[in-house]
């Protein structure tokens, strides 16, 4: 019942304050206000750059009139005096979920691959159909608290999908309807690289995925709108509309950003991104974007290293991470890239400004700070003329307070939202807190009073001995009890005083044996802030310099290209020349320049490899390293997907592979399809972006697979086609047809849909793109040859292949090359048949043939795998060591430019300790184009220097414990490798 | 020398005959048989070159400088081996050959029981001699192998078999020899499923878990104690590890965990404990070496754990322990560990690559493994007395590209060393010479 009265009479107030113009009244008088109001004497930012040493700020009707030095007062107006005060716009968050609660996620069994809703678009997670305005309710539990944090607008959005409909501009204002808190129904439209969970449906389930699923809505969208479509389709109507507003991203990571500031560039989209904090990075890709950005303020705490074992765990990036992340907003506002401050990632509200003063301490201008809270964040929105700033006509959004906004001392007294006051600390507040000292029958007793302005803690201690003490302070009334210092006495002694100047407390003393008496404390003099606070103030803490990669085993300063001459090598050529005594090398500009006896060069580093042996890089053709998906199984067939959009150039096992004598490496797409998705041909140059590993010019090739992974026979899965290797050859030769369509209605000259999949497809058909396909059994790898033949392509390569002895011959009447694995077997049935003979045999028929690993682990030895073929095949050691090199690179078509030591290609090349198919061998320099990216020496060198560095890293984390600042348990990473059905099983 | 090429010929063509048969157990040893001039690594750190290696009634009877001693070998098969090496067999411990045929199929897997307390459950009696995986071991020198059971806390009971039997009893070389224990883990892995990070993080179970293991041993002894007239099996079986007629191997490989096993090996009075696994063995050698714990060291073809690590722990692991003074041995465990076993010589020769001597890598893979599983009084070494359990090769066994076996003999049987792998490799090759 009271619970009722009361929402009746928070209605009828609130109608009271806000009913609109042509509302019908009934309740009374129609009571107009027209005043205005006026805070006086005050320091105004109208904007960050604009800022009004005692000034007047003039509001009406929720917006603001006038900002100045001299305004002129109506009579009509309520004057504030804000003398000593500073007036700042409230702060303004465009990634918020703000009123919204979020979906339940729908769960099942078994995989859903069709759409659940009708009238939509065909895959679910695309929904710019959704408008937050139809899930919004104020809440105004969290109203508060952003208020409490310095907020008056929010742009809300419903956070699921990966298209995720319109957000909505809200003002957080609790006195007032929905009628004046929607500042725009629809503001920006939302992305993530995350799916609804409002669908099972299957697609896509990898990022990769969602990167060609965006293109192609892009695609569909224009088809749609150019009325090619008979359907409906809600959610193309609704994306088209929503072109038209802000495009924003939750990327989540620098990484991400700039895989989808090139997927906004295939679509025409200018994405605004929501990055991951890590920015600072690869802040030179990331100003290339030109986007702007939108920066979570979530450093990360500590780690409680005080456990040694646990401390050997933390992870150096980690560490680092923890060092340098609170510099990110410095280095992003150094380079000038536009970005705001999001509460996304943080606990709570409160938890901002102590971020944000670390990142002010870190070198943030404040400036720069304020910015990214109010006029960016304003001009993301489109918005800079209504709010972010006190400008004339914007709305009346501001916060008073005692000072810097900044500071961790200043008071926020008020935040006014649309002209709405909402008090956080009475601005009669008075400040008690500092270090007292009084006298009562005859002790002399120390008070301290420290904490929240409004909530201050106290302490009392005498004779150097603290006292049980507990203070309150309300309207002006300070009450504190302490404990005596006579231990056997229960009693307290209680004070009572009336705070008028706040640096004096005097009152009535009550002593413990009841007596009466009065108590006079005065406070000591400018001790507010501890020394040891004040250094750590001023001095901007010490940022490690960051690597390239920015992990374990980064380089301070990215190798160079150099000349060099190696003396004395066994060169294993791969030419005609075969293997080489005694031969020297020279590398110029990145290239092979001589080979030959008693080589000179004026400038060349000298490397004596008087005793060691000298070779090509080894090429890996089937490789999972270095990306951050593998599988995109959510369809039989996605051939619209590229490992080239998900390269992770930070992949420690680019490292380790260099140290295992890879210099490139196929990364291609898992087994979990028929039809996979594009491969990425990369070199491993450690340290660089991932645009700068992936070959120029690079061959197009595309992972197929056949057998029990796309049957899905090891995993409970009975509802995708094809569950047979009979539906296998049938879902070929449907995409195929259907490519062969596409080919013919694009050369009619009629308008055609752009399908990504099927111009992958066409590709193929028209060989302009390669097949590796993943296969086991001879029957499939057959009927793939026969398939490829009726539609007149070559299959180029079938990789694992393990049972390619039983048809050399026909691969090789096909002209399919093969690359297997060594000696792998037996886990699982259609593996029964792979025996460690299979290259030698293939090699002796005419195949073209390679080893490869699919294995991170194994990668780093193969020429210890393609000596296996010596040992179980009888191979010879040159041809051994070809199917690591040169064959590899032939299959990949890139044996013009590595695979062998000749003059005029690649300097891509390995020293070895031994010959280089030994077991005792190792690599000892790894160089890709003249570039030395593994070196043993330099290797041992890192490996100090990153002991140096965790050490030090671990003390700081150590001392930061002891100051009573936040720890969290440590992390340590996992070994996660990928394989071709990652996805499911680590089988193979 | 004829009746051996007899053999061959006849076991060829037993081969050609029933083509998918696996290979036929070889008959024992009739004659005396004389290994004249090879190269032979004892497996306890010493070379003979130029060496006489004698056997007869499956027994090494000499091993000697060929120049120094006269012995009459007219009686005897000989086998003339001039460049070639001879080794001891070697020996895969912690292993579930025979227990499991293809990964994927889970009707040929016999490797895990249900229920996480079973030293009760024998690995022995589901060893499948028949196994094709296993035929494809000796080809590469790999003659033994610790039958081994997996998961749960205590896994079970191990067995010791030689790779060329008809049936587990006659494959047995040391029954029941260990029962295994799955020590806790003190971190756990992130449910990535339920949207927790991958991350590991400390278990908050550790503790309990191990007291739940330390409950089980003093219930167990309690019940040793008692009058056992109700029979309780999982007690029954730990026993041997308690009274030590069986050696109690903990697969553990952090410091905290190995730090925490070996006091709970002490606490518990076991005389012969392992540590299998031991990745961090590293770190705290001086408290193994105090209490002269040997380790069966994780699979050297492994990555490092975690990114910050040296590209090449895994491969110098063993040479850190090795020169730290412990007893090392090498095992195949982890992914597809069952084929991958016949790369054990591989192994040990990546561990040379990375600074071990290479007769002291070869102990890791033959006299350690003997002397940590309690076998070494019969194999593990060329030595007079103990069984003719060892193999010819054209080279040097550790480097893949000259391990080509000639000749393999368990218990002085002279093996096939074909398999269905050889057959299929046969077949294919001479269809293409049509």
């Amino acid at each position: 019942m009271t619970r009722r009265l009361y929402l009746l009479m928070l209605f009828l107030f609130s109608i009271t304050i806000s009913a609109q113009e042509y509302f019908p009244k009934n309740d009374g008088v129609k009571t107009t206000n027209n005043h205005y109001t006026a805070f006086t004497n005050a320091k105004i930012y109208v904007s960050p750059t604009q800022i009004i040493e005692n000034g007047t700020l003039l509001i009406k009707d929720g917006k603001v009139v006038a900002t100045g030095k001299s305004v002129a007062i109506p009579k009509n107006s309520i004057v504030i005096d804000a003398s000593n005060k500073s007036i700042y716009p409230s702060f303004i968050d465009v990634f918020s979920d703000f009123g919204i609660s979020k979906p339940e996620r729908i769960s099942g069994r078994g995989a859903q691959y069709d759409a659940s809703r009708e009238g939509f678009y065909w895959n679910d997670h695309i929904r710019p159909d959704q408008n937050a305005i139809d899930f919004y309710k104020y809440d105004e539990k969290s109203a508060s608290d952003l208020r409490k944090a310095g907020f008056g607008v929010v742009n809300t959005h419903l956070q699921d999908g990966i298209i995720r409909g319109t957000g909505t501009l809200i003002a957080l204002t609790p006195n007032s309807t929905d009628a004046s808190r929607i500042l725009e129904n629809k503001s920006a439209q939302y992305y993530s690289t995350r799916k609804s969970v409002q669908s099972r449906q299957s697609y896509p389930n990898s990022l990769m995925g969602t990167m060609a699923l965006l293109r192609q809505v892009h695609y569909d969208a224009k088809w749609y709108a150019n009325g090619n479509v008979n359907n409906k389709d809600r959610a193309l109507e609704a994306y088209n509309t929503n072109k038209s507003l802000v495009q924003i991203m939750d990327a989540g990571s620098k990484i991400n950003a700039l895989r989808f500031a090139k997927v906004g560039k295939e679509t025409n989209t200018e994405f605004v991104f929501v990055g991951g904090g890590d920015e600072y990075e690869n802040i030179i890709e990331i100003k290339a974007t030109n986007a702007s950005f939108i920066i979570p303020l979530n450093f990360p705490d500590a780690f409680d290293v005080s456990d040694p074992f646990l401390a050997e765990g933390a992870g150096i990036a980690d560490l680092r991470a923890w060092n340098q992340k609170p510099a990110n907003p410095k280095i992003l506002a150094e380079n000038n890239v536009p970005f705001s401050f999001t509460l996304k990632g943080l606990d709570a509200a409160k938890d901002l400004m102590p971020n944000l003063q670390k990142a002010i301490q870190y070198g943030l201008g404040k400036t720069k700070a304020l910015e990214a809270l109010t006029t960016t964040p304003a001009k993301i929105l489109g918005k800079e003329n209504s709010i972010g700033s006190l400008k004339n006509g914007a709305y009346a959004n501001f916060l008073i307070t005692s000072g810097d906004v900044f500071d961790k001392n200043t008071i926020l007294y008020q935040n006014w939202v649309n002209g709405e006051k909402h008090e956080i600390h009475p601005m009669s507040t008075k400040d008690i807190r500092g270090d007292y000292n009084f006298t009562l029958a005859g002790e002399t007793y120390d008070l301290k009073i420290s904490g929240d302005i409004a909530k201050p803690k106290a302490s009392v201690s005498s004779k150097d001995k603290k006292l049980g003490t507990i203070l309150s302070f309300k309207d002006d009334w300070l009450n504190i009890s302490f404990t005596s210092t006579d231990t056997t006495s229960k009693n307290l002694t209680r004070l009572v005083s009336k705070i008028s100047n706040p640096k004096i407390l005097s009152g009535k003393a009550i002593l413990p044996n009841g007596n009466e008496t009065s108590f006079y404390a005065k406070r000591a003099e400018s001790k507010e802030v501890s020394e040891e606070d004040k250094k750590e103030e001023k001095d901007t803490p010490k940022v490690f310099p960051i690597t390239y990669p920015n992990e374990a085993y980064g380089f301070k300063t990215l190798p160079q290209q150099e000349t060099i001459l190696f003396k004395n090598a066994t060169v294993w050529t791969n030419e005609a020349e075969g293997i080489l005594e005694q031969t020297d090398v020279l590398v110029k500009d990145g290239k092979i320049a001589k080979i030959g006896n008693n080589l000179k060069h004026g400038n060349a580093k000298i490397v004596d490899a008087t005793g060691k042996h000298l070779t090509t890089g080894i090429i890996d053709e089937h490789s999972h390293i270095a990306t951050s998906a593998v599988n995109e199984s959510g369809q039989n067939s996605s051939a619209e997907v590229s490992i080239e959009d998900v390269i992770d150039a930070e992949d420690v096992d680019i490292y380790r592979n260099l140290a295992g004598g890879v210099t490139s490496i196929q990364v291609l797409h898992g087994s979990a399809n028929p039809i996979g998705g594009r491969s990425a041909i990369i070199k491993l140059k450690w340290g660089e972006t991932a645009d700068n590993l992936i070959y120029k010019n690079s061959p197009k090739f595309i992972k197929f697979a056949l057998g029990e992974n796309v049957k899905q026979s090891n995993w409970s899965s009975f509802n995708r086609f094809p569950q047979t290797r009979m539906g296998v050859e049938q879902m070929f030769i449907d995409y195929f047809t259907r490519a062969q369509e596409y080919i013919a209605k694009k050369k009619s000259g009629k308008p055609y849909r752009k399908d990504v999949e099927l111009e992958v497809l066409a590709e193929i058909l028209n060989e302009e793109r390669f097949i590796s396909c993943h296969s086991y059994v001879q029957s499939e790898i057959n009927m793939l040859m026969k398939v490829a033949e009726k539609f007149n392509f070559k299959v180029n390569t079938f990789t694992h292949i393990l049972e390619g002895y039983k048809l050399a011959d026909k691969m090789k009447e096909h002209g399919a090359g093969g690359s297997t694995f060594s000696d792998w077997w037996a886990y699982k049935y259609e593996v029964n048949d792979a025996i460690p003979q299979n290259a030698a045999i293939m090699h002796n028929n005419g195949v073209t043939v390679a080893i490869n690993s699919d294995d991170a682990e194994m990668s780093r030895r193969l020429n210890q795998e393609a000596a296996k073929s010596i040992k179980y095949g009888g191979v010879s050691e040159e041809d051994a060591w070809k199917f690591i090199t040169l064959n590899p690179a032939k299959l990949l078509h890139i044996d013009d430019r590595v695979g062998s030591i000749k003059v005029g290609k690649d300097a891509d090349l390995v020293l070895w300790s031994d010959h280089p198919l030994s077991i005792y061998a190792k690599a000892e320099k790894t160089i890709i184009e003249g570039v030395t990216y593994f070196d043993i020496e330099r290797d041992l060198q890192l490996r100090k220097e990153m002991k140096a560095e965790k050490n030090e890293l671990l003390n700081r984390m150590l001392q930061a414990k002891n100051k009573g600042l936040k720890t969290i348990p440590i992390k340590k990473k996992g070994n996660e490798t990928f394989h071709c059905d990652t996805e499911a099983e680590h089988i193979h | 020398m004829k009746k051996i090429n007899n053999y061959i010929i006849t076991a060829f063509l037993l081969c050609t005959t029933f083509l998918f048969a696996q290979q036929t157990p070889a008959p024992k040893q009739t004659k005396a048989i004389c290994i004249m001039g090879a190269t032979a690594h004892i497996g306890n750190g010493e070379v003979i070159e130029n060496s006489i290696i004698i056997f007869n009634n499956g027994k090494i009877e000499t091993v000697a400088d060929a120049r120094l001693v006269k012995i009459d070998i007219s009686n005897m098969d000989l086998i003339k081996a001039e460049g070639k090496h001879v080794y001891p067999g070697f020996i895969v411990p912690n292993s579930t050959l025979g227990l499991g045929e293809i990964d994927a199929v889970r009707a040929t897997i016999d490797s895990d029981e249900l229920g996480s307390l079973n030293p009760h459950i024998r690995s022995l009696i589901a060893y499948n001699t028949e196994s094709k995986v296993i035929e494809t071991m000796r080809p590469n020198g790999v003659l033994l192998a610790q039958i081994t059971p997996q998961g749960g806390r205590i896994s079970g009971t191990s067995s010791i078999v030689h790779l060329d039997a008809w049936n587990w009893e006659d494959a047995a070389v040391k029954v029941d020899d260990g029962i295994h224990i799955n020590w806790p883990r003190p971190y756990t892995r992130g449910r990535w499923w339920r949207g927790e990070p991958s991350h590991l993080k400390p278990n908050k179970e550790y503790g309990k878990q191990v007291e739940e293991l330390a409950n089980f041993f003093k219930q167990s002894k309690v019940y040793q104690q008692s009058t056992k007239e109700v029979k309780n099996l999982p007690f029954e079986a730990l026993a041997k590890v308690t009274n030590g007629s069986a050696k109690l191997f903990i697969h553990v490989d952090d410091a905290k965990g190995i730090t925490d096993a070996t006091e709970f090996a002490k606490a518990n009075d076991i005389a012969n404990m392992v540590i299998v696994g031991g990745y961090e063995a590293y770190k705290v050698t001086d408290l193994l070496k105090q209490n002269n714990i040997p380790i069966i060291l994780n699979r050297v073809h492994s990555r490092p754990n975690s990114d910050d690590e040296d590209y090449d722990l895994p491969f110098k692991m063993a040479k850190k322990l090795v020169d730290s003074g412990i007893v090392v041995a090498l095992q195949a465990n982890g992914d597809m560990e069952r084929m991958n076993s016949r790369n054990l010589p591989f192994y040990a020769g990546t561990c040379v690559a990375y600074g071990l001597d290479k007769e002291e890598a070869l102990k890791l893979i033959t006299s350690n493994t003997a002397k940590i599983l309690g076998i070494d009084d019969t194999f593990g070494t060329l030595e007079s007395g103990k069984d003719a359990t060892l193999f010819i090769s054209e080279g040097d066994a550790l480097d893949i590209r000259t391990n080509k076996l000639i000749k393999a003999f368990v218990q002085g049987r002279n093996l096939s060393l074909e398999s269905h792998q050889t057959q299929l490799s046969k077949r294919y090759s001479e269809k293409y010479q049509e």
